[in-house]
């Protein structure tokens, strides 16, 4: 055995030896030539001189030495045989395969289609894949980066104290550096008004701990945090070009956050991202003098640390475990309870996206396996047609090998060709997917801003190419009939490989079919979803809405007299702009998040420990009107009603129906602490919570009784709402520059990118198109394995016929099969759809998971793709002509 | 002197490696070792010892150096490498096998 393996071993390197000896020769194929040709002139020449010696004149002698010498070309070529690798004889493969391709376009197309969108699907995901979780996070060694939280009794992952972490930084023995970061909103002061912008606050180490080094400028100096030092803040490299045009003068300008001035001391690398504090275009050096780093119970960071050289993650966890102990003891009023936890930096960032991004992958995989297997059994089809010429070819004395050759060209040629296709695809397809996307999403995770068709993209998409090719290659070639070249030329010679191969093909279509309808199925469930969403009753006609939040605190609006007047004075100027209908306030926008709610109790009525409950809105005098919200009855609260007239509310009819239940709401007195308010009116519900948050009870209050200086101003236009938006907010900062204004937006695109209709979008695109891809495979796969039964049972089809058949019962022989593997594989599907779409229940709105029109249609367009594919091969096998199925067998 | 004798096949690279044991060769020198050594039985054409050589080269059974010959000629010397030493013997033994095996069949005869 061991002799065996050794000669075996020894074989295989000299073979490889030879072939490196061979590639040698031939990348100095000049020199090999020249040599060759020097080597036979020197020969020819000393036969001649010995010709000559024996007496012959010098002519003559040289004559003969040529004419024993032979044919010089034909010679060199015979010299040229033993190293060449045959190139001409590829290409003649290739040419061959491409001829084959041409003269079959149908075949050619369908095979490259299929392979294409195999191999396409599968690249687009890996470049989410290569952007998120290969690319090295650009840090230096970020592998040994972690994120330390606190974590309290509610959960694992909770900020620190500014107290706790100059403690954590302290007393730590594992980090060789610990710093904090927290994302920050800042307002800046711009000309034209102040501004909401994206920001970060950290302390001075933070970008030393990561191992970034600014582009231009400097970095924070290691006190830059104290509260004496000069405050300064570096910008992002995108603020840096889109903020202040990429200027190198930028360093030492002042930039206004928050009221503070703060020097601008540096610009980070283009390629620099930090997921969890992102967006964020100024990076600020905290400062401890702020009120809440005084106080150990009042966390807003989270902290970033390298771990020591020596020390691992589950070492350096004891370690703060023990630290929290200890400040638990410390400390016991602010940090009772208070654990610690640390997580690889990575996980924090790509936590969440990792499990779906390979679960997508091995999804696509699974689909290029498949889309191969299909078009391997397209090939597999075509090569019984041409078993006979294989046969001929072998008779002919073409080798084994080289008969085995040409399947691997042509399969290689299709992999290659559906690979081209596929990279231009797959970039488009990658755009699409970043698309649906919502921009504030794709802020959080800016590690996407590197997806591209990168090197290492292409190379997974050579591979799999490759992969692709080399398996199309192999099922035609193992199934030649090679060792008995003259059985193929005798007759069909059917053996058992093709009847398993017939049985694997037919499961591999109940399987792809089963797999179409639950993808078709959920695709439609998640379309009709998505669609029931976006035109779920919102109580407002959200068309021609416009609207921008406003923060107008810290400045002169501090009484409410002033802010009741800050509103009358918006709504009158933004009201009378041209193109504006009605203009109105509210200090919380519909279709939020659903916060803000109070507590109330009903005048006159006793209440045994239960507390009714209410979204509370303070909204202008024109809300209802401008949001076109129904009345369903008393009325609407005026402009007048302000502080000075008695406290009013209208309320919606969920809470009319919850609280007020078989009696008249309107005239009854409700109170929240402080004078009770009178209910005047009931309106149908609008949705304050998310697009499928049930309804809830709600009410609203006149802005000019319960002021604020946050507000949104909405506005409903006369013609497109978009163009208002620029308009909206000069005005707001010609009433006063000092307004911050932000998050403006029109409604039709709240409801559009909100988290609810983002999450219903995008499944329903990624299940769709993972579903058209697994229909159209199914299709594919069922005419292969149909085709290659109509291919095997010529002869029986042929007999039959010469027998009296009639060519309806042919086809409903042919269709019989089909029909019997599509309606196992759309009952499968079927039944596996119903269990798939309850387990994800709760990605439907207004949806039952046996929803019967989508499963019935599923069930129709598969039926009929299937028919429509089974068709061919059933025309094919009606249109046998006995007398030549029978001659040819 | 152009007659020519059938070779039995394998043999020539047999030969050729046979010749080169006694030292290194140009292609010349290789067919004329063979011819005087045959006292002119065999004549190895040039058609099939540059092919054979090339092949030999390749296997990595003898390798070739340019040198100056005694007429100071630049000409390719072919040289025995170890494995054609080892590649030859095993030959060698196989052509023994083979020839008292035809002897045995001719003696019956």
């Amino acid at each position: 055995m061991k002799t065996v393996l050794l000669h075996l071993l020894e074989s295989a390197m000299n073979s490889l030896a030879r072939f490196f000896r061979k590639l040698g020769f031939l990348i100095r194929r000049d020199r090999f030539n020249a040599e060759l040709e020097e080597e036979m002139r020197f020969h020819r020449e000393q036969q001649a001189r010995e010709f000559q010696a024996e007496g012959m004149t010098p002519e003559a002698a040289l004559h003969a030495a040529r004419r024993q010498f032979g044919n010089d070309t034909h010679l060199r070529e015979q010299s040229h045989g033993v190293i060449a690798f045959r190139a001409e004889s590829v290409v003649q493969d290739l040419r061959f395969a491409l001829r084959q391709l041409r003269k079959n376009p149908g075949f050619a197309v369908t095979a490259i289609l299929v392979l294409a969108l195999g191999i396409c699907a599968s690249v687009a995901i890996f470049a989410f894949v290569d952007a998120a979780l290969i690319k090295p996070l650009p840090y230096q060694n970020p592998s040994r980066l972690v994120v330390l939280f606190e974590s309290i009794p509610v959960g694992p992952r909770f900020h620190l104290s500014y107290l706790d972490y100059l403690d954590w930084k302290k007393l730590n023995q594992s980090f060789s550096s610990l710093d904090i970061y927290s994302p920050y909103s800042f307002m800046l002061r711009t000309p034209t008004g102040r501004q909401e912008a994206a920001g970060a606050s950290v302390s001075a180490g933070f970008f030393r701990t990561l191992g970034v080094t600014p582009v231009l400028g400097r970095d924070f100096h290691p006190d830059a945090d104290a509260p004496s030092a000069p405050r300064t803040v570096l910008l992002s490299y995108s603020a840096w070009q889109n903020r202040y045009g990429g200027r190198r003068d930028v360093i030492g300008q002042t930039v206004t956050l928050d009221d503070v001035p703060r020097t601008i001391i540096g610009v980070l690398p283009r390629d620099f991202h930090f997921a969890p504090a992102e967006p964020a275009d100024f990076w600020a050096a905290m400062n401890a003098s702020d009120e809440c780093e005084k106080m150990r119970d009042c966390h807003n960071a989270f902290g970033v640390a390298r771990l020591k050289d020596g020390a691992s993650l589950s070492s350096a966890l004891a370690d703060i475990r023990t630290i929290a102990l200890q400040l638990q003891k410390q400390y016991p009023d602010s940090n009772r309870s208070r654990g610690a936890l640390l997580a690889p930096l990575s996980d924090v960032i790509f936590g969440d996206i990792r499990p779906i991004l390979l679960t997508l992958l091995s999804g696509a995989g699974l689909l290029l396996l498949i889309a191969t297997v299909n078009v391997a059994s397209l090939l597999l089809v075509r090569s019984e047609s041409r078993r006979r010429e294989m046969a001929v070819r072998g008779a002919l004395g073409a080798s084994r090998a080289r008969l085995i050759r040409q399947f691997v060209t042509e399969g290689l040629t299709l992999a290659a060709s559906a690979s081209a296709l596929s990279v231009g695809a797959a970039y488009a397809t990658m755009r699409l997917i970043a698309r649906l996307i919502p921009h504030d999403m794709m802020a959080g995770m800016p590690y996407l801003r590197g997806l591209g068709l990168n090197g290492r993209v292409l190379l997974f998409a050579c591979v799999i190419s490759l992969i692709t090719g080399l398996l199309l290659s192999l099922t035609p070639a193992l199934r030649l009939p090679l060792h008995d070249l003259h059985t193929g030329l005798s007759e069909g010679g059917r053996g058992s490989a093709s009847v398993m191969w017939r049985r694997f093909g037919a499961n591999l279509v109940v399987v792809e079919l089963a797999m179409a309808v639950v993808l078709l199925v959920g695709a439609g469930l998640l379309g009709k979803s998505f669609y029931r969403l976006l035109h779920v009753n919102t109580g407002i006609v959200p068309e021609r809405l416009a609207m921008v939040q406003v923060d107008a605190s810290g400045g002169a609006y501090a009484k409410d007299p002033q802010q009741v007047a800050l509103g009358r004075q918006v709504i009158a100027k933004v009201g009378s702009l041209p193109g504006v209908e009605s203009a109105a306030l509210s200090n919380v926008p519909p279709l939020g998040d659903g916060d803000g709610i109070k507590v109330f109790t009903v005048v006159g009525r006793p209440q045994m420990g239960e507390s009714y409950e209410s979204v509370y809105r303070r909204v202008s005098s024109g809300y209802f009107a401008t949001l076109r919200t129904e009345l369903v009855q008393g009325r609407y609260f005026t402009e007048e009603e302000d502080a000075s007239r008695p406290p009013v509310a209208v309320i919606n009819q969920s809470l009319a129906r919850k609280y007020f239940p078989n009696e008249n709401a309107v005239g009854r007195q409700i109170s929240l602490g402080g004078p009770p308010k009178e209910i005047i009116g009931v309106i149908d519900d609008i949705q304050e919570g998310q697009l499928d948050a049930a309804p809830r009870a709600a009410m609203y209050v006149p802005f000019n009784q319960d002021s604020d200086t946050n507000f949104s101003v909405i506005v409903r236009t006369l013609q497109d709402e978009q163009s208002i938006l620029p308009a909206l907010v000069s005005t707001l900062h010609e009433i006063d520059p000092g307004l911050a204004t932000f998050n403006r937006v029109t409604m039709r695109e709240r409801i559009h990118d909100s988290p609810t209709a983002y999450l219903h979008r995008s499944a329903a695109w990624l299940v769709g198109g993972f579903a058209v891809l697994a229909l159209l495979l199914g299709v594919v796969g069922l005419y292969g394995v149909i085709a290659y039964s109509v291919s095997q049972r010529t002869r029986e089809i042929g007999v039959r016929m010469a027998l009296g058949a009639q060519r309806a019962s042919v086809y409903g022989m042919i269709l019989k099969e089909a029909g019997l593997l599509t309606i196992l594989g759309i009952s499968v599907g079927l039944g596996c759809s119903v269990g798939a779409a309850t387990m994800m229940g709760k990605l439907l709105f207004g949806v039952r998971s046996w929803d019967l029109p989508t499963l019935a249609s599923v069930a129709i367009l598969l039926g009929i793709s299937a028919l429509v594919a089974s068709f061919i091969p059933a025309r094919r096998a009606a249109s046998v002509n006995p007398v030549e199925a029978l001659r040819a067998e | 002197m152009n007659r020519k004798t059938d070779l039995l096949p394998g043999t020539l690279d047999m030969l050729i490696l046979k010749t080169l044991t006694r030292g290194p060769l140009h292609g010349y020198g290789i067919a004329l070792s063979i011819k005087n050594a045959s006292e002119d039985v065999l004549i190895v054409e040039e058609g099939s010892l540059y092919p054979a050589l090339q092949r030999l080269l390749l296997q990595g059974w003898v390798k070739a150096e340019w040198k100056l010959t005694a007429t100071n000629r630049r000409a390719r010397y072919y040289t025995l490498t170890a494995a054609g030493r080892r590649q030859l013997s095993h030959e060698l033994s196989q052509f023994d096998q083979m020839i008292s095996a035809i002897g045995r069949v001719l003696q019956d005869a």
